[in-house]
């Protein structure tokens, strides 16, 4: 049992990093930045501008945070 | 047209990055315990690779193009902005940067160490294991670059050509040094590889959502120039601010971490 345990942790462990990587934050924030843009897209609003400055929004507060983390280090 | 040079430009130099990485492992075993099994790993990883892409990129390619761009664009962003970040804390001194030859150096040590024994028709196991384990590694983000670009493109033909390119080029220039490829700008590259695959994911995410570009297509190529140059200002404005001295690769990779 804690063979598969053991197996399946180092199997979902290997996809989150794959997928999500270091900081899961921008993730997050991607999805909630993609959903945003849906719902604007709903009611007829073509905010085209928003999820590119999301995305650079997002890019510069996760730098800023590993950036802030390593001086401390 | 543009969109599918593009699309060459970005899995080609994806590739090369993963492909340069692959060839340090496989090239430190392949030295240092004998060739056989170490190319038989490398077709066993090749073919593995190839099966994930013949068999995911039909099968995403049967999605409505609308819900496909939406996922796909999402996921491509996650990735890029994460190559990016990577790239940018290389380039401003936060991060060690990729160094061939100090991987290959702790390679060499660690094969030379291990014990020989065989399996099924495999006559060095250790070797055929980390041969497989770098090119299927290395090469899955590339066979997820190669599906979601060529699916969305609809031309995955050409997205399979730029990583086969990529491939038989760091294979060829291997075998002439016989040495990692140390000189291959690996951040840069990842730089430009970031640049340009968060810049797809934002322009098919945002139109998998049911936003009109301006521009249609044309945008891709200001949205690109943006991500650039928003990415370059970030770099030099953390560079102002680094820590002095060398960071230690040892110390900010991230346990665990093969590619990078």
């Amino acid at each position: 049992m804690s063979r598969i345990a053991g197996w399946a942790r180092g199997f979902a462990s290997f996809w989150w990093d794959f997928i999500i990587g270091d900081d899961w934050t921008l993730a997050a924030g991607v999805i909630l930045a993609i959903s945003a843009t849906v719902a604007l897209a709903h009611h007829a609003i073509d905010a085209w501008w928003f999820l590119p400055l999301a995305v650079l929004t997002l890019l510069a507060l996760s730098l800023t945070r590993a950036a802030r983390a390593a001086r401390k280090a | 047209m543009t969109g599918n040079a593009l699309l060459f430009v970005a899995v080609f130099l994806a590739c090369t990055v993963e492909a340069v990485e692959a060839l340090t492992i496989v090239l430190a075993v392949g030295v240092s315990r004998g060739w056989r099994s170490a190319i038989q790993g490398v077709l066993a990883g090749l073919v593995t690779l190839a099966a994930i892409v013949a068999v995911l990129g039909p099968a995403l390619s049967r999605i409505p193009l609308d819900a496909l761009r939406l996922v796909v664009g999402g996921l491509l962003l996650i990735f890029g902005l994460g190559w990016l970040r990577k790239a940018i804390l290389r380039a401003s001194g936060y991060k060690a940067l990729h160094d061939e030859d100090a991987i290959y150096a702790r390679q060499l040590i660690a094969s030379r160490a291990a014990e020989h024994t065989g399996r099924f028709a495999v006559h060095d196991w250790y070797t055929f294991t980390l041969s497989f384990k770098a090119v299927v590694l290395e090469g899955l983000e590339v066979a997820f670059i190669v599906i979601t670009f060529g699916s969305n493109q609809s031309n995955i033909p050409l997205a399979v050509l730029a990583a086969a390119v990529a491939v038989a080029v760091v294979v060829a220039a291997g075998a002439l040094v016989q040495a990692p490829l140390a000189r291959v700008p690996e951040n840069t590259l990842k730089f430009v590889v970031g640049v340009l695959l968060t810049s797809f994911g934002t322009f098919w995410a945002a139109e998998g959502a049911g936003i009109a570009w301006p521009g249609t297509d044309a945008a891709l190529l200001a949205i690109i120039a943006a991500v650039a140059f928003a990415a370059a200002g970030l770099t030099l404005l953390l560079r102002q601010v680094a820590p002095r001295g060398e960071p230690s690769q040892a110390s900010q990779l991230p346990a665990g971490e093969v590619a990078g």
